[in-house]
């Protein structure tokens, strides 16, 4: 079972990139679960055909300690089978402890059958605290992918977040498998994203360019795979899918310093 | 080898440098410095308790009409429960609320989605069940994680109930010690409760009693002897008193401080808010007292207040004097050590040398460098990151304020009597005795071996390691449920308690058959 995790900067199509990539996977016959980590709970909407499902943490609020599998674990299409983590409103609470929680819960739910292929956890934001760390905690997910994209901030955080990773892969087995680059169309995007990949010490594993299909398919609750199967995006998804299945480069991240990033982004014309 | 060198010889570099500030030898006419109320050295087994318990526990704990509402986990509110000793008669409305626990119990859930709600349905069940006019939220540390709005939750209480609720943001990790959580209540009963009712009339030489928490009947045996004497005692903070009368506190014409540590801050903002003097006593000790009630008549100047007080002193002293002679005569030329919190440590040498025993050491859990050095030294402490963490509450006077006594005269009652000071714990010390500040359990063990004292007093923590050791320690935090000590018949009662506990035949079983007698 590969335990994956992705991580990047909020909006930049994390879920939507995990869920395509998962359809993808999905289709070459692989037993794939989603951990939704985000209290938004829309990490599995595609996969699902909409937010059809109770979250672990609404279901243990509600249920109290009595929660069954199967009221929190949801199938989708390909077979993946889908769990929202969930957590508090904006403002509220604990959403870091909320994973925790969630996780722990899953585990001793029995979701990790070992017929699993692959577990992919789909993680709000930034490592802000020791919550959003969960998934990349022993014992957990061993491979890392950051989705970025040529733009400043999606670089800074990729980089912010292989700090994150560098220090839990000096405790623990957790690894970087490579940025996927999720396109914003910006002057040569992909030189830039392999460059900074490469002084993280690991690859743009895919550049997926940007397509209105993947907004279409958002629309009518569908992956891209699912929503026109035969369209030249479903078939940057099942490269994607590919590449990561085959992937063997996973390396702990050497993260750049503030002025080596900005010197980056000045070598390749975007801060001028 | 002294004391001092056979702890730190022990330790690492580190920790050598981080304690040795906090170990001081007195000297006779040596001004002493000693490094107090920084963070205790991981690992070390601190006798320390958390910002937590010093608001909860000690300062808000004991208020009888007011439901104290613990908001966290359950274990914060139960091991505050009962502990004290803190005892308290019903209010004139007759109700108590001192032997119950409120808690929140805050579950998983209530931290992932916040606790507010939880805080806000306890509230509401509480005013079902017990209908009480105030209530006081204490955080505990998740709460503050989390960022749960306590005061926001306070704030919507006052409105539904037109009850007073005050919320302490004690979280127990706040700053080094209990001390903390002392500041952070003081904080808040000047903020929301003192001043607050001016109704009626208050007459006679009125008295506050200040940092009075009445554990095993303290607070009742030295308000006895106020009362005896004529004074008015207004509000007593906090042993068995009551946020009412709390609330009227300001209009006493002075404030008298026991426990210096941990209700300093009141008496210094009712000072600059409403004009209102302080004096340092001591009601632990037949002299202390007897110095105590004496310069309080002097304040107020009443001569037939000084001839009443030497009347009362001297009936009190007549009552209790042949017995504690024939128990000095069994006590006379022991030595004791002493570590409580933060002022006993000082007050019980007191009462110790009426019965012949002198002090070897004595430290503070949780006193700043006033405590130890006298309060001349506070323009020089240096506040840490840790201090300023607590919110520093800056008053204004008020429209009420009101000066008892003309400036010269304060000026004058400064030099007698002592207004308004307090000269701490060292000066109070024999040459050659030993002051250390927050005391561990490797250190209680030295000194155990090193000082060798007949008894220590101190708490539950270390009670049983001393005594497997041999050596008697009597808790001074809780009294081992006996008291008062406080006042005439309180040193009488010290006195029969420390004679039992020396004289126990227990003492001579302590070396097993086996083995060589190293206890006579």
């Amino acid at each position: 079972m590969r335990q994956v995790a992705i991580y990047g900067k909020g909006g930049i199509g994390k879920s939507t990139t995990t869920q395509n990539l998962n359809a993808g996977l999905g289709e070459m016959g692989k037993k794939i679960m989603i951990v939704g980590c985000d209290p938004k709970a829309d990490s599995t909407r595609l996969i699902l055909g909409g937010l059809a499902q109770d979250t672990v943490l609404d279901t243990l609020r509600e249920e109290g300690d009595d929660i069954d599998l199967d009221q929190v674990l949801k199938e989708g299409a390909f077979h993946i089978r889908c769990v929202e983590s969930g957590g508090p409103e904006p403002g509220v609470g604990c959403a870091g402890r909320g994973i925790i929680t969630s996780i722990t819960l899953l585990e001793r739910l029995g979701a990790y059958t070992p017929d699993l292929d692959y577990v992919f956890y789909d993680v709000l934001g930034d490592v802000v605290c020791g919550g959003f760390a969960m998934p990349i905690r022993e014992g957990k997910a061993q491979e890392i992918y950051i989705v970025c994209s040529g733009e400043m901030m999606a670089l800074y955080a990729a980089n912010n977040i292989s700090k994150g990773i560098r220090k839990y892969a000096s405790t623990g087995g957790v690894r970087l498998g490579g940025l996927i680059c999720n396109s914003r169309n910006v002057d040569g995007e992909a030189e830039l994203v392999s460059a900074v990949a490469k002084e993280l010490g690991t690859q743009m594993i895919h550049f997926v360019p940007r397509d209105n299909m993947v907004q279409r398919a958002e629309i009518n609750k569908k992956t891209v795979i699912q929503f026109e199967p035969n369209c030249e995006q479903a078939n940057e998804y099942r490269t994607l899918a590919k590449k990561i299945d085959g992937n063997d480069m996973f390396v702990i991240p050497t993260p750049l310093t503030q002025d080596r990033l900005e010197n980056l982004l000045m070598e390749h014309g975007l801060v001028a | 080898m002294d004391f001092k060198s056979a702890v730190l010889g022990r330790y690492n570099a580190r920790i050598y440098k981080s304690r040795k500030d906090h170990i001081v030898e007195v000297k006779d006419g040596v001004e002493q410095k000693i490094a107090a109320n920084t963070r205790a050295v991981p690992g070390i087994m601190t006798n320390r308790g958390c910002c937590y318990a010093g608001c909860k526990g000690v300062v808000v704990g004991p208020l009888k009409d007011t439901c104290v509402i613990t908001h966290g986990p359950i274990g914060c509110g139960f091991y505050s429960w009962g502990t004290r000793r803190n005892k308290a008669r019903p209010d004139s409305d007759g109700n108590n609320y001192i032997q119950y626990c409120f808690s929140t119990d805050m579950q998983e859930a209530d931290i992932v989605f916040g606790g507010e709600k939880k805080l806000k349905r306890a509230i509401d069940e509480v005013m079902a069940i017990f209908k009480p006019k105030r209530i006081m939220i204490c955080s505990t540390c998740p709460v503050g994680l989390i960022g749960d709005d306590i005061h926001a939750v306070a704030s919507q209480v006052e409105k539904d109930y037109g009850v007073t609720c005050v919320a302490f943001s004690c979280e127990g990790y706040k700053g080094v010690s209990q001390s903390a959580g002392h500041h952070i209540a003081n904080n808040g009963l000047m903020k929301k409760i003192i001043g607050t009712d001016d109704s009626g009339t208050i007459t006679g030489h009125t008295v506050n009693l200040l940092g009075e928490y009445n554990i095993g009947g303290d607070g009742w045996e030295t308000e006895r002897l106020l009362r005896k004497i004529g004074y008015n005692v207004v509000a007593v903070f906090t042993g068995d008193g009551s946020v009412a009368d709390i609330a009227r506190s300001h209009r006493a014409d002075i404030n008298l401080v026991q426990c210096h540590r941990s209700i300093n801050y009141v008496a210094e903002m009712m000072k600059t808010a409403f004009g209102t003097n302080w004096l340092k006593v001591n009601f632990i000790g037949l002299k202390a007292i007897a110095k105590s009630l004496r310069d309080l008549a002097v304040f107020f100047g009443d001569s037939q207040l000084v001839e009443r007080t030497e009347m009362v002193i001297a009936e009190e002293v007549a009552a209790v004097e042949p017995e504690m002679t024939a128990l000095k005569a069994r006590l006379n030329g022991r030595k004791a050590a002493i570590f409580v919190g933060g002022s006993r440590s000082h007050h019980y040498q007191e009462l110790l040398l009426d019965y012949g025993v002198e002090t070897v050491l004595a430290g503070y859990e949780f006193g700043h460098r006033d405590d130890y050095e006298g309060r001349e030294v506070i323009p020089d402490i240096k506040e840490d990151a840790d201090s300023k963490n607590i919110e520093n509450l800056v008053v204004e006077p008020d429209r009420r304020y009101r000066a008892f006594l003309s400036p010269e005269r304060f000026q004058e009652l400064k030099e007698t009597i002592g207004l308004e000071e307090y000269a701490g714990l060292i000066r109070a010390m024999g040459d050659g005795s030993w002051v250390v500040d927050d005391l561990n359990h490797f250190e209680t063990e030295e000194m155990i071996k090193v000082l060798k004292p007949d008894v220590f007093f101190s708490g539950i923590k270390d009670k049983f390691v001393v005594q497997k050791a041999g050596v008697l320690c009597r808790q001074l935090h809780s009294y081992d449920y006996s008291g008062p000590y406080a006042g005439y018949s309180g040193a009488l009662n010290f006195g029969r308690d420390l004679t039992m506990g020396l004289f126990a035949p227990a003492w001579k079983m302590i070396d097993p058959p086996w083995r060589e007698a190293t206890h006579a």
